[in-house]
């Protein structure tokens, strides 16, 4: 497989509140990027590979997030499912010394 | 491992290469000591800790408890240990027995032994049990300083030996002190065909766990094995020059005897520390991590804790595993707060369960009593407004399961007294063990819990030989054996998965709820970070826990919670209903289900300007706008005008009426009115689970009220009847008749009160068809009728405070939250899948036969 990545410079840290998601559109993708209250950022495909939820709206904690949907959790890590959905596609993020997060795609 | 058994001292020149791992040196090799080390392993201490244990006695690790059962031969010595010596080389640990330590040096961090080897130590836990206390008597030394002959202590397995051995040879025993070693020891004495006497100084036997009455009780079982019990007599000497003849009362009574067990309490065993500069009062004073010094540690029944000193085994397997979390960090925030667990002992071959108070104390206190001298049987509960606060057991200990539970987690109780100590019709044995938490300690000698046997079902063990194979459980004293059945019938029978977390509030915090109540009132948690940094394991946070923590939270502290956003559910933050397609719901409030024309063209009006994907009545009466982008929540909100109706929240959602006495041929009251009402005092209450209430003007029921949470019938003669409990959703279920009340004052304060109970009792998601018969209607009349509990007047006022924070959620619109509070999360790429207008509706698609299965996008017009 030849895929290339690249970062991305997303949004601020602020767009994203403390333990929240949002969903942004990074290179043509819809990407869904969290804010743990630990301070750091986790980034994945938008939509649930369950039934096309809004991943962005679901609760986190520094290790999975819960689709608001049918509440399938997925860890942000290695984007597996904790049940038997198909996995999540995980980005690469990080935020820089003045507070900007940036995503692979 | 790299330490050797030879004792490897400071002294000893350059040792050999020391491992980078700690040293954890452990001083008494007994229930508490080998527990603690065990516990350590379990959490992966072997990467951590070289260890090292000293024991006095010259043997492994053995079950004190079963010393009865050997003396009475029930058990040969092979069946007591615990943990062979060969269990201490395969674990690598540097076992020193039959090596009593001295004293520990804390400025050097060495461990002093017997003949003055010394051990270094990072970390020292001192686990040195209990000394048998021999009461002040004449006569019990020879003039050498050494124990008459004959004279026998009970705590050791050399004593045990010693015992057996004099019961072979010996015929007339005296056995002084009737506590639980006492009585065991004259059992066992007895069971060789010695005759035996017991003197017991305090006017009970067993009087440290039993009330009187349960004392004389278990004198007649006593005495029918042939042992003769004198109580309220101490003893005044003991007879004879070298070898014991007799032991002398105070009005000169010589009672023979050739062989004597001194039996009168026990005392921590407190010399090493003392030795070492350690604080010692009764006991070893530790604090709540365990420990008593620089890295100093003591467990078991050496220590004081909290001005508490323990000599039952329970306590010493909590104190274990607090240690061990400390020591390994596991957990550095384990704390140990003192035991209060079940005291379960067979003694003298009968069940004694004892828990709390052994009688009431105040004139308030409730007492139920049962009392069945001739079969052995005496029971009793004591409760305090409302709550089992004590209860004893003897001869019957069916009841222990429920019992524990009740006092254990403060539960409400059976409005039917008895029903504490009999099953009255109905409610099965198992009910008991359903109900048990999974952590509530079963088998106290081994402390094993209710979860570890249903996991040891769960892997494959169904008969009760093999759980007790496994877990060890009933394999002490025995009285908890037909509890540990229960629970494995109940665990390999039951279908449904059983979750080692189902008493919990939330999954992320091993707390039943009102343990989690008191917690967080106690320590002032008022945001759901906070809670999880006090009270989760670890401090972690945990996603699904976040929503019943927010709940519970803005139950607790109304109007005064620390908002944090990412605790809500996404319905929550955005106050409308998440939909298949991630749009939106919006429900306007329409009190009563009235509406009136001005409400209905703005509704119409605002889905026009929106594109609404539907308008739909709803089966609560009112009016929902389904299809609404999230970024349009705030401009729909404010063009309607309209509050939230709260269709989306786990809180109070509608009052759906009937059209009562203005209209209604049949009308005996004002149901439209009255449900108005009750919607604005209710509304937008945070509950465990949905309410939702019904008003009916008569019993035709044309709003369904037998089948809501709260159902409010008029009955004439300005009565009205209010039912709690009801269902016809998943659950079909008609409310219980909780009061009939003259007036819909009396009906919105009886709800209210009602609202407030489930609010701070019912578990999270929990339904009220399942909580009102969870309870019992009996139960709740007291309490919200007849005040039972003096509840009430708190109820009111904690209520009274959630309907003053009351605030429309939809002024939100208005100024955002959060950043991005209505920011779109849909992923635009081929959704909506929700129909623009469905099949079948005004304007929506043409019925198809195939027209496809709800899961297929059949997008009209794809997203506005
Ligand atoms: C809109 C409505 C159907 C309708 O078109 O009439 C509705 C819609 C939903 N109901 Fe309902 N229920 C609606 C009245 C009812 C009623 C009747 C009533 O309220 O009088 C019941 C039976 C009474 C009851 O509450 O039990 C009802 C019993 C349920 C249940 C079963 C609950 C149970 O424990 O038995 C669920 C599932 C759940 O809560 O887990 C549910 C869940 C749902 C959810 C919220 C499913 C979900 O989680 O997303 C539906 C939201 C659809 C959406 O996309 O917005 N809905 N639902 C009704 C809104 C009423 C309102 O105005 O507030
Ligand atoms: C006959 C009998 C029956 C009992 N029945 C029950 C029952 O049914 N239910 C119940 O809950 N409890 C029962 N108990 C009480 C229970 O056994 C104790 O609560 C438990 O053993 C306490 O554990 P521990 O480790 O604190 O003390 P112990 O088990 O006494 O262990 C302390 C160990 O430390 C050693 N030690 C002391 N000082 C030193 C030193 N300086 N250096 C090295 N080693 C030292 C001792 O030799 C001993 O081996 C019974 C006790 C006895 C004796
Ligand atoms: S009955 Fe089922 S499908 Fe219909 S609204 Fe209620 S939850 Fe949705
Ligand atoms: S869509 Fe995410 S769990 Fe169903």
């Amino acid at each position: 497989m030849t895929s290339t990545t690249s970062a991305h410079d997303v949004c601020s840290l602020e767009e994203v509140p403390p333990g929240e998601g949002r969903a942004f559109a990074v290179a043509g993708q819809q990407v869904a990027v969290f804010r743990h209250r630990s301070g750091r950022v986790s980034a994945v495909q938008a939509a649930c590979p369950h039934a096309g939820g809004p991943l962005a709206d679901g609760q986190i904690d520094e290790r999975v997030v819960v689709c608001p949907l049918h509440l399938n959790a997925f860890d942000l890590t290695t984007g597996e499912s904790s049940g038997d959905c198909a996995p999540l596609r995980v980005h690469p993020c990080r935020v820089d010394a003045v507070g900007r997060v940036s995503v692979e795609v | 491992m790299s330490v050797t058994s030879s004792t490897a001292t400071r002294t000893a020149g350059i040792p050999a290469q020391r491992s980078r791992k700690r040293r954890l040196v452990v001083v008494g090799n007994g229930m508490a000591g080998a527990r603690a080390v065990e516990e350590v392993l379990e959490r992966g201490g072997a990467e951590q800790f070289d260890v090292t244990v000293f024991g006095a006695e010259p043997y492994g690790n053995y079950n004190r408890i079963l010393l009865s059962h050997v003396l009475s031969g029930e058990e040969d010595e092979e069946g007591i240990y615990l943990n062979s010596l060969a269990w201490y080389t395969e674990n690598g640990i540097d076992l020193r027995s039959g090596v009593a330590v001295e004293r520990i040096d804390t400025a050097a961090k060495v461990v002093v032994d017997q003949h003055g080897g010394e051990t270094p130590y990072d970390v020292c836990v001192l686990a040195t049990g209990s000394t048998p206390f021999v009461p002040r008597m004449e006569g019990t030394h020879r003039l050498d300083g050494s124990l008459l002959e004959g004279v026998f202590s009970f705590r050791t397995l050399d004593d045990t030996r010693a015992l057996l051995a004099a019961a072979r040879t010996h015929r007339r025993a005296v056995v002084i002190g009737g506590g639980l070693l006492g009585l065991e020891a004259a059992h066992g004495l007895a069971t060789h065909g010695v005759r035996v006497e017991l003197v017991h100084s305090p006017p009970h036997l067993m009087n440290q766990q039993l009330g009187a009455e349960a004392g004389k009780v278990l004198r007649r079982s006593v005495e029918a094995l042939g042992i003769s019990v004198r109580t309220g007599v101490r003893t005044r000497a003991l007879v004879g020059t070298e070898r014991v003849e007799g032991v002398e009362l105070p009005d000169g009574t010589v009672l023979p005897a050739d062989l004597v067990v001194v039996a009168a309490g026990i005392r921590p065993s407190t010399d090493v520390a003392l030795r070492s500069g350690l604080p010692v009062e009764r006991g070893i004073v530790v604090d709540d991590r365990m420990s008593c010094g620089d890295d100093v540690y003591a467990v078991g029944e050496c220590v004081q804790h909290r001005g508490q000193t323990y000599g039952l085994v329970a306590p010493l397997w909590e104190q274990a595993g607090v240690l061990a979390d400390h020591l390994t960090g596991t957990d550095p925030r384990a704390e140990y707060h003192g035991s209060r667990t079940a005291t379960k002992l067979k003694v003298a071959g009968v069940d004694v369960v004892q828990m709390g108070l052994p009688g009431p104390e105040t004139e308030d206190d409730e007492f139920v009593v049962f009392s069945e001298p001739h079969r052995g049987v005496y029971q009793n509960a004591v409760v305090r407004d409302g709550r089992l606060v004590g209860a004893t057991l003897l001869g019957d200990v069916r009841k222990t399961a429920f019992l524990q539970q009740a006092f254990d987690q403060a539960l409400p109780l059976p409005e039917e007294r008895t029903a504490l100590l009999f099953d009255l019709g109905a409610p099965a044995e198992d009910v008991g063990v359903a109900e048990l938490s999974a952590s509530a300690q079963v088998c106290a000698c081994n402390g094993v819990t209710k979860g570890t046997i249903v996991d040891a079902v769960e892997d494959g063990c169904t008969s009760l030989g093999a759980v007790m194979a496994r877990t060890k459980a009933g394999k002490g004293c025995g009285s908890c054996k037909s509890v540990v059945e229960q629970i494995t019938e109940w665990a390999a029978g039951g279908a449904l998965t059983v979750d080692e977390s189902a008493t919990w509030y939330v999954p992320g915090i091993p707390m039943a709820k009102p343990e989690l109540v008191a917690a967080i009132r106690a320590q002032r948690l008022r945001s759901v970070s906070a809670v999880f940094r006090a009270l989760a394991p670890g401090g972690e946070e945990d996603a699904k826990s976040k929503m019943g923590l927010t709940s519970l939270l803005r139950m607790l502290w109304p109007g005064e919670v620390e908002d944090e956003r990412d605790g809500r559910y996404i319905n929550d933050r955005v106050h409308a209903n998440i939909q298949r397609d991630g749009t939106f719901s919006v429900v306007p409030q329409m009190k009563g289900g009235v509406t009136t024309a001005e409400q209905l063209r703005k509704i119409a009006d605002v889905a026009d300007k929106y594109d609404v994907g539907m308008i739909k009545v709803t089966g609560g009466q009112r009016i929902d706008l389904l299809g609404v982008r999230k970024e349009d929540l705030p401009g729909v909100w404010a063009d309607l005008g309209m509050p939230s109706g709260y269709a989306y929240g786990k809180s109070f959602r509608t009052v759906k009426t009937c059209v009562g006495t203005d209209f209604c041929r049949f009308g005996l009251g004002n149901s439209t009115r009255l449900g108005i009402d009750m919607e604005t005092r209710f509304q937008g209450i945070e509950t465990p689970a949905k309410l939702k209430l019904g008003v009916v003007g008569c019993p035709r029921n044309c709003a369904e009220a037998y089948v809501k949470d709260v159902g409010v019938v008029a009955v004439g003669s300005g009565r009205w009847e209010v039912h709690v409990g009801g269902a016809a959703g998943a659950s079909v279920r008609k409310a219980d008749l909780l009061a009939t009340v003259g007036s819909p004052e009396e009906v919105i304060a009886l709800t209210g009160r009602f609202i407030q109970f489930y609010r701070e009792w019912g578990n999270w998601l929990e339904r009220t068809y399942e909580f009102v018969p969870r309870l019992g209607i009996e139960r709740l009349r007291a309490v919200l009728v007849d005040d039972s509990d003096g509840m009430l007047a708190g109820l009111d006022e904690r209520l009274q405070a959630t309907v003053d924070a009351y605030r429309d959620p939809w002024l939100e619109g208005r100024e955002p939250v959060t950043p991005g509070q209505f920011r779109t999360a849909l992923p635009l790429v081929d959704l909506p899948l929700a129909p623009h207008r469905p099949a079948g509706a005004p304007g929506g698609l043409v019925p198809e036969v195939h027209a496809g299965s709800a899961a297929e996008p059949t997008t009209t017009g794809g997203p506005r």
